[in-house]
C-alpha cells in the first residue's frame, strides 16, 4: 500500500522516502513526517487500543497533547513504550508497535472489558475490590497490575548516554510561534541575552499549520526569515526539540533537549537527550493555544480527531485522515479546517456547526443548529449520524471527523508555583493568572489573545516590557499586518443526546456519565472529581480534556465553571525519560571517586577495594595462595604487631587550623583542653555536638604556637569543617582563626609496628632525631625525607603498636610508598589494608565511627572525665543532663565467646543469663567484632549498661535477625597491650 | 633535593592532554599553589605585604590578579590563592610565610588540586555542560567556586580570552577528566 | 532558589547547604545558673514559620561564607541575604 492519503505541499521532503514499520508491517513516510502524519498517510488511522475498555483508537492531536496515539517506538534495549506517535519524527528504518491489545491490535481480546462497561464506571476499583481485606495482596493486586499499564518496558539497560546542562539569560522563551518569534526578534535586536525554546522539530508554531499570511509572505516564509536573522544574532540561543518543562523558584526552569530522539541512534559520544537548567532573568511563555473537543456517543473513533490537528497534518504534512471529511464545531476557526481542506482536494462532506447563526465560510454544505449524536465504525470511522437544527437525523459518509469546541490558552506553565487561571468568558477558556512564577509573563494565544496578528504584537510588547523589568531598552519589532479574526464562539461542551458513551478523556477512558456519576456520588470538587474518575490523569494530564470535565460539574452542580475552579498543572509539562534526570551520573559514574595517592600502586599488588564514601581504598593485599581474606587480613595483623606495616590513612580529614586564637578555638569544638598541648605534640581529641552526643574524633598536632592540623575520621571531614565554620563565623566571629581544609594536599601513611622506627630511620633524612628519647609519643615534627623531601611525621597509633604517620606532597606518595616497601623488605614489612587496620583498632578498643554513631556520649565511650568542665566547648553543658548520666549509663566493654569457636556478631544484642529476650530485657549491643589473630578468638567492643561494673560477668549476644545466640565474657575493651606499654617503646 | 619521583593527579609521569576540535584540555601539574588568609584585623597590613612580595595588588572579591611568576585569585572572605611555577617555588608556602609574618595564615596547597587548562574558542560549550558558572559572562581575569561533577572546584578565567583553569580536588582528578572529556565530546 | 549572596551576587541554593534557624546563633551562655535549661531551649525549641523565616545556609560549594538568609516559607521569597558572621557580631558574639 502507497501513501493513500498523502495530498500535495505540506513541509515534508517527498523527494526522499523513508521506510519504517508499525506492528510489524512495512509502510513509506518522508522526512519531515511524524509516526502519525506517515500511518496517516497510509491509510492507517488505528494506532492503539484504550486503557480500560481497550476501544480501538486514533490520533486526537497532532502535539505533544495526544492522549490516545501512543506506541513502542524501537526495539531491543531502545525499545521505549507510551511515545507519542504525534510527536515521534519519522526516520528511516524506524519500528513502532502498538499497546495494550491482544493478541492483536485489530482483534483485542480484552476489548470484551468495554461490554462490562456499566460495571467499570468511576470509583469501579475503590468500590469493588474493597473487601476481604486478605485477598487484595494476593488476589486483586496482580489480577490489577497485569491488565493495566500500556507498552513494555525492554528491561535492558538503557544503552545511550544523556548529559545536563546550564544556561543563563536575560529572556527566556518558550515557545517559537508568531509571540515567541515576534519577542525573540524585538529582544534579539536589543542585544539582550535571549533563549528561544520550542519542543516541536520546526520553529513557527501554529504558522506551520496555517495557510496564513503575513505582510505579503507566506506565513512559513516570514518564519523561515525571521529564523534565518535569530541564528545570525550571537545573543540568541534557538533550541529546537526543546521542551521546557516546568518554572521552579526564582527564574529557573528546567528543559529537555531531545538530541537524538529522531535518529536510529545517537551519533557516537553524543547523548541521547540533555537536561538543562535555566537561569533566566525574564521569561515569556508563548505557549500557544490547545484545542478542545466537543463530547458526544462514540466520539472516540479513529478518524475523529481536533479540528486543528485536521488542519495540521493537511497543511504541513500534506496528509489527510480520510478522502471524505467533515468538521463538528462550535467556533468559527473549525471552520478553517474545512476551507484547508477542500483547498488541498479533499472532500469536505459537510460542517456541521450547533450555532443557529453560524456563517458558512467553507465552499461545502453547512448544517447550522446541527450536532452530532453518534458514529459508527468498528475500527474507525465510517459514517456520523446528525441531528439537525429541525430535529430530524440524517447519517453523513465519512472517514474522518474534525471536531472542535474552541482553544484553551496553554497555562500549563504559570500554575506550576500555585498560580491560579481566571476565567475569560470572551473566549469560554481559562487564562493565566496573575500569580503566575515572578518574572513570567505569558504572550500570543497563551494569554487569549488568538489571532496571528494580535499574537505577534503581544509577542514583541511584552518581550520589550520584560526587559524594560531588568533595566534593558528594547523597543518591540515592528510587525507586518497578518490575519485577525476575531473569537467567534458558543460554548458548547457535549452533547446531550442519547444514552451511550462520550468520551471526555480518551487517555483514561473517562466519560461524561463518569463525571455524572462522580457528582452523584458527591466526589464534586474539581480535585475529588480528578481522582475518583482518573480524568486528567497520566501523559498528556488532561490537556484536552480537563475543561469538559469541569464544564460538565458545573453545569451538574449549577454552578459557573470559575466558580467550580481548575486543576492546577504541575511540572513536567510533558514526561519526562528518567535516563535524562540522571544525566552523566550513573553506573560506576554515579558519584565521583576519590583515589589515595598509592592506589595505582595497590591496585598493582592486587588489592582488593572497598568504598568508604566516595573514597576507594585498599581493604587487604592477598598474596598468592591465599584462598581466603581472612587469612589475607591474619597475616597482615600478625606482620604489624610482629614487625611492621604500612596503611594508606590519606582519607582521614586534614584541616589546617591558624591563628593566634588557633587554641582558644580548639578549646572551643574539642570536649578535651588543648589550650596548652605543647608545640610538637599531638592530642586525642573529642569533637561533640551540642546536644552531648560525639560527632567526632581524632588527633590534632601543633606544628607551631599558631598552627595546628586537626584530622577527622574519613567519613565526617565535610560536616566537620562545616560545623567549625560555623562555630567560627557565626558563634566567634571576633576570634582570629583561619582555617582550610588540606586533605588531599597530603599523602599519609601508618607505618606500625615494632620495627617501623627502624623502618622509618632508613628515610628519613639524617639530620632529624627520631629516636624514642627525642621523638617519644605523641610528638610531632616537620622534617625531610629521601634527600630533602618536606614531610611530616606524627607519632601516633591506631593499631596499639609503635606507630607514626608520615605525610609528604600528594603528587610523591605513589613513590613514598613504594619506597616504604623496598626500605622495608628487611623487616618483611606489609602493606595492610582497612580490614587489618579495623581489626587492630579492636583488639586495641580504640572507637570508631560504630561506636561513634550518633547516639553515644564521652561517658558511654569511657571519656566522661574528657569532657572539661573549667571552659565552654560545644556539647559539653548538655552533656551534663541527668538522663545522660544514669549510674547504669551504657559503657564501651569488651566480649569474648566462653565457647572459643563460637562467633561475636556485630549488630547483636545482649542480654543477662535467664531472661526474656525482649526490648526491656535489653543490656546492650555489640557494635563491632573480628577475629582476632592474636587471641585467637572472636572478639567484639560495644555497650553494656553500667558496663565497667560487670567485668568477667557472662551474658548472652542474641541476635535475632540471624537467629543467634552466643554466651559472651564481658571483659576490657583493650584486648591487646591494655597499658600501652608498646606505644612508648 | 629528593630522588622520590612525582606523579601528576592522573597519575603519569607527564601531564595528559586532550585534544578537540577548537578546544585542548590540559593537566597542569606544574604549578605550586599556596592559600592566604589574613589574621583578624591585619587584612590592610596583609595586602600591603602581599603586594610587596607579589609585586601586584590582591584582587578583589571574585577577581584574579597576574605578576610574573604569580597569579592570584580570590577564594572566600581575606582569603586568596596564589599560584607560581611548581619548578622555581616548589616551597611556595614557606616564601609567602616568609613575606607575610603574622599578617596571615598561610597553607601549601599545592597538592590539594588539581588544575586542567581549558583553552580553544569551544571553552563555554563544554563548560555549560559541566557548572552552573556562568562562563560566556564571567570576565577575563576572575575566578569561582562552583559544583563540577558534583565536586566543589574553583573555575578561574584567565586574563587570555579562551583559557579557563579547572582546579578540583585531587584524589577526584580522574573522575573530573572523564567528566570533561565526556561533555566535550558531547558538546564538540 | 536563587540566593543572593552578599558578595558574589545571585547564587543557586545547589551550591549550598542548610542548617536551619538563624537563632543557632544566641548560643547561651555555658556559666549561666540555668545553663542546661537554656542550653535546651536553644537546642530544641524552635519556631517553626509559615512566613518570613531567618535561616542558616553555608556556601559549601562556595566562598564558605555562613549567611543569613530571610526567606519566606511559603512563597520562598529572598528579602535579604547577610553574612552571618556581621549578623553575630551585630549580635553581640565576639570571642
Amino acid at each position: 500500500m502507497t501513501q493513500v492519503n498523502r495530498l500535495g505541499g505540506g513541509q515534508i521532503d517527498t523527494g526522499r522516502t523513508l521506510s519504517f514499520r508499525f506492528d510489524g508491517k512495512t509502510f513509506q513516510g518522508h522526512p519531515g513526517d511524524t509516526l502519525a502524519s506517515a500511518l496517516l498517510a497510509n491509510g492507517v488511522r488505528l494506532m492503539g487500543r484504550s486503557f480500560k475498555y481497550h476501544r480501538p483508537r486514533g490520533v486526537l492531536t497532532a502535539g505533544s497533547e495526544e492522549p490516545n496515539a501512543l506506541v513502542e517506538l524501537r526495539t531491543g534495549a531502545r525499545q521505549e513504550p507510551n511515545t507519542r506517535a504525534t510527536t515521534a519524527e519519522l526516520f528511516d528504518g524506524l519500528q513502532a508497535a502498538s499497546q495494550n491489545r491482544f493478541p492483536s491490535l485489530k482483534f483485542d481480546a480484552l476489548a470484551i472489558n468495554d461490554r462490562f462497561s456499566n460495571f467499570l464506571t468511576a470509583g469501579f476499583y475503590y468500590k469493588t475490590f474493597m473487601w476481604p481485606a486478605a485477598f487484595w495482596e494476593k488476589l486483586y493486586e496482580p489480577i490489577i497490575r497485569k491488565a493495566a499499564g500500556l507498552g513494555s518496558l525492554s528491561l535492558q539497560d538503557d544503552p545511550d548516554e544523556y548529559d545536563k546542562g546550564f544556561l543563563h539569560c536575560d529572556l527566556l522563551i518558550i515557545g517559537a510561534g508568531p509571540s515567541g518569534l515576534a519577542a525573540a526578534l524585538t529582544a534579539g535586536r536589543s542585544g539582550a541575552r535571549v533563549i528561544l525554546a520550542d519542543e516541536d522539530f520546526a520553529f513557527g508554531g501554529r504558522l506551520n499549520a496555517e495557510t496564513f499570511s503575513i505582510g505579503d509572505a507566506d506565513a512559513t516564509d516570514w518564519v523561515a526569515r525571521t529564523l534565518a536573522e535569530l541564528q545570525s544574532m550571537p545573543n540568541v540561543r534557538c533550541m529546537i526539540r526543546t521542551t521546557v518543562i516546568g518554572a521552579f523558584d526564582h527564574g529557573i526552569y528546567g528543559a529537555v533537549e531531545r538530541v537524538s530522539d529522531h535518529l536510529p541512534e545517537p551519533m557516537p559520544g553524543k547523548p541521547r537527550q540533555i537536561l538543562w537548567r535555566l537561569y533566566a532573568k525574564r521569561t515569556l511563555l508563548c505557549a500557544g493555544a490547545i484545542e478542545r473537543p466537543i463530547a458526544f456517543e462514540n466520539n472516540d473513533r479513529p478518524g475523529i480527531m481536533l479540528a486543528a490537528a485536521m488542519r495540521s497534518y493537511a497543511n504541513r504534512w500534506a496528509v489527510t485522515a480520510a478522502q471524505k471529511v467533515a468538521v463538528f464545531t462550535n467556533n468559527d476557526d473549525g471552520h478553517r479546517t474545512a476551507v484547508d481542506l477542500i483547498a488541498k482536494g479533499v472532500k469536505v462532506a459537510a460542517v456541521i456547526d450547533p450555532r443557529p447563526d453560524a456563517p458558512r465560510l467553507a465552499d461545502c454544505e453547512l448544517l447550522a443548529g446541527a450536532q452530532v449524536i453518534d458514529t459508527q465504525g468498528r475500527l474507525g470511522l465510517k459514517f456520523i449520524k446528525v441531528k439537525l437544527g429541525d430535529g430530524s437525523e440524517r447519517t453523513i459518509e465519512c472517514g474522518a471527523l474534525g471536531v472542535s469546541g474552541g482553544w484553551n490558552p496553554n497555562v500549563h506553565m504559570t500554575c506550576h508555583q500555585r498560580g491560579r487561571p481566571v476565567w475569560n468568558a470572551d473566549i469560554a477558556a481559562f487564562v493565566p493568572g496573575k500569580d503566575g512564577p515572578a518574572g513570567l509573563s505569558v504572550a500570543g494565544a497563551a494569554a487569549g489573545d488568538f489571532s496571528t496578528h494580535s499574537a505577534l504584537r503581544t509577542g514583541a510588547a511584552q518581550a520589550a516590557s520584560a526587559l524594560d523589568g531588568i533595566g534593558l531598552s528594547a523597543s518591540p519589532a515592528d510587525m507586518p499586518e497578518a490575519e485577525d479574526a476575531p473569537v467567534n464562539l458558543q460554548p458548547f461542551w457535549y452533547v446531550k443526546h442519547g444514552k451511550g458513551r462520550a468520551w471526555l478523556d480518551q487517555q483514561n477512558d473517562v466519560t461524561v456519565k463518569d463525571v455524572k456519576l462522580a457528582h452523584q456520588e458527591n466526589f464534586r470538587s474539581v480535585e475529588h472529581l480528578k481522582r475518583y474518575t482518573t480524568l486528567g490523569m497520566a501523559t498528556d494530564q488532561g490537556k484536552t480534556s480537563n475543561m469538559g470535565g469541569l464544564a460538565i460539574m458545573a453545569e451538574l452542580a449549577g454552578k459557573s465553571i470559575p466558580e467550580v475552579g481548575t486543576t492546577i498543572f504541575r511540572p513536567p509539562y510533558t514526561p519526562v525519560s528518567m535516563g535524562v534526570l540522571g544525566g552523566r551520573s550513573r553506573g560506576m559514574h554515579f558519584h565521583p571517586v576519590r583515589e589515595t595517592p598509592s592506589h595505582t600502586w595497590a591496585t598493582e599488588q592486587g588489592a582488593v577495594f572497598v568504598e568508604t564514601g566516595n573514597w576507594l581504598r585498599a581493604q587487604w593485599f592477598p598474596k598468592p595462595g591465599e584462598t581466603h581474606w581472612r587469612e589475607t587480613v591474619d597475616r597482615e595483623v600478625r606482620a604489624v604487631r610482629s614487625s611492621v606495616g604500612v596503611c594508606d590513612v590519606t582519607t582521614l580529614g586534614k584541616i589546617d587550623v591558624q591563628g593566634t586564637d588557633a587554641a582558644p578555638f580548639l578549646n572551643r569544638v574539642y570536649a578535651n583542653a588543648f589550650a596548652k598541648l605543647a608545640v610538637g605534640k599531638t592530642r586525642y581529641g573529642l569533637m561533640l555536638r551540642e546536644d552531648g552526643i560525639a560527632m567526632d574524633d581524632g588527633t590534632t598536632a601543633r606544628l607551631a604556637e599558631d598552627h595546628f592540623v586537626m584530622t577527622t575520621t574519613t567519613a565526617n571531614a565535610v560536616g566537620v569543617y562545616r560545623h567549625l565554620e560555623f562555630v567560627r563565623q557565626c558563634l566567634c566571629p571576633d576570634m582570629d582563626v583561619q582555617l582550610i581544609s588540606t586533605t588531599e594536599a597530603w599523602a599519609q601513611y601508618a607505618v606500625a609496628g615494632p620495627n617501623s622506627r627502624k623502618l622509618l630511620q632508613k628515610i628519613v633524612d639524617p639530620e632529624f632525631d627520631i629516636s624514642n628519647e627525642n621523638f617519644e609519643f605523641m610528638a610531632c615534627r616537620e622534617i625531610t625525607v629521601c634527600g630533602g623531601l618536606r614531610a611530616r611525621l606524627f607519632r601516633i597509633s591506631f593499631s596499639g603498636e609503635l606507630a607514626y604517620e608520615i605525610a609528604v606532597p600528594t603528587r610523591y606518595g605513589d613513590a613514598l610508598i613504594r619506597r616504604l616497601m623496598s626500605a622495608g623488605q628487611e623487616f618483611d614489612v606489609v602493606p595492610y589494608g582497612t580490614e587489618a587496620l579495623g581489626v587492630m583498632r579492636i583488639e586495641k578498643g580504640h572507637a570508631a565511627g560504630n561506636e561513634l554513631n550518633g547516639t553515644t556520649t564521652a561517658l558511654n565511650l569511657g571519656m566522661g572525665r574528657m569532657v572539661s568542665k573549667k571552659k565552654d566547648s560545644i556539647g559539653s553543658t548538655l552533656s551534663e543532663r541527668e538522663g545522660l548520666n544514669q549510674p547504669d549509663a551504657l559503657a564501651l566493654v569488651g566480649f569474648k565467646p566462653k565457647d572459643n569457636s563460637a562467633q561475636v556478631t556485630s549488630g547483636g544484642h545482649l542480654m543477662s543469663m535467664g531472661t526474656p529476650v525482649d526490648a526491656s530485657h535489653n543490656q546492650g549491643y555489640v557494635t563491632s567484632a573480628c577475629y582476632s589473630p592474636i587471641l585467637e578468638s572472636s572478639i567484639g567492643i560495644g555497650f553494656l549498661k553500667d558496663g565497667s561494673n560487670r567485668m568477667g560477668e557472662s551474658l548472652r549476644l542474641v541476635s535475632p535477625l540471624t537467629d543467634s545466640e552466643v554466651e559472651v565474657e564481658v571483659v576490657s575493651a583493650h584486648f591487646v597491650d591494655p597499658e600501652g606499654d608498646r606505644l612508648r617503646v | 633535593m629528593s630522588d622520590l619521583i612525582p606523579l601528576t593527579a592522573l597519575g603519569g609521569t607527564s601531564p595528559r592532554v586532550d585534544t578537540f576540535q577548537g578546544l585542548e584540555i590540559s593537566e597542569c601539574p606544574e604549578w605550586a599553589l599556596a592559600s592566604i588568609a589574613a589574621r583578624s584585623g591585619r587584612a590592610t597590613d596583609m595586602a600591603s605585604a602581599a603586594q610587596a612580595f607579589l609585586g601586584v595588588a590582591l584582587p578583589d572579591v571574585a577577581r584574579t590578579a597576574e605578576k610574573a611568576p604569580f597569579s592570584v585569585f580570590w577564594m572566600g572572605p581575606e582569603q586568596w590563592m596564589i599560584e607560581a611555577p611548581h619548578d622555581s617555588h616548589e616551597d611556595l608556602a614557606t616564601q609567602i610565610k616568609a613575606a607575610l609574618g603574622d599578617t596571615a595564615s598561610v597553607t601549601e596547597q599545592t597538592d590539594g588540586w588539581v588544575r586542567f587548562d581549558l583553552t580553544g574558542e569551544r571553552c563555554h560549550d563544554v563548560l555549560e555542560r559541566l557548572c552552573n558558572a556562568d562562563s560566556r559572562s564571567m570576565p577575563p581575569g576572575s575566578a569561582t567556586r562552583t559544583q563540577l561533577e558534583h565536586l566543589g572546584c574553583f573555575l578561574i578565567r584567565r586574563p587570555q580570552d579562551s583559557h579557563f583553569s579547572v582546579l578540583g580536588p585531587r584524589s577526584s582528578a580522574g573522575s573530573l577528566h572523564h567528566a570533561l572529556e565526556t561533555a566535550a565530546k558531547s558538546a564538540i | 532558589m536563587i540566593i543572593n549572596h552578599p558578595l558574589l551576587g545571585p547564587r543557586d541554593s545547589q551550591e549550598f547547604t542548610y542548617l536551619g534557624d538563624a537563632a543557632l546563633i544566641d548560643r547561651p551562655d555555658w556559666q549561666a545558673e540555668d545553663a542546661v535549661d537554656q542550653f535546651h531551649d536553644y537546642l530544641y525549641l524552635r519556631d517553626n514559620p509559615a512566613g518570613i523565616h531567618r535561616e542558616l545556609w553555608f556556601h559549601e560549594t562556595g566562598d564558605r561564607s555562613w549567611l543569613v538568609v530571610t526567606r519566606d516559607t511559603t512563597t520562598h521569597e529572598i528579602t535579604s541575604v547577610e553574612l552571618a558572621r556581621d549578623v553575630a557580631r551585630a549580635r553581640g558574639r565576639s570571642k
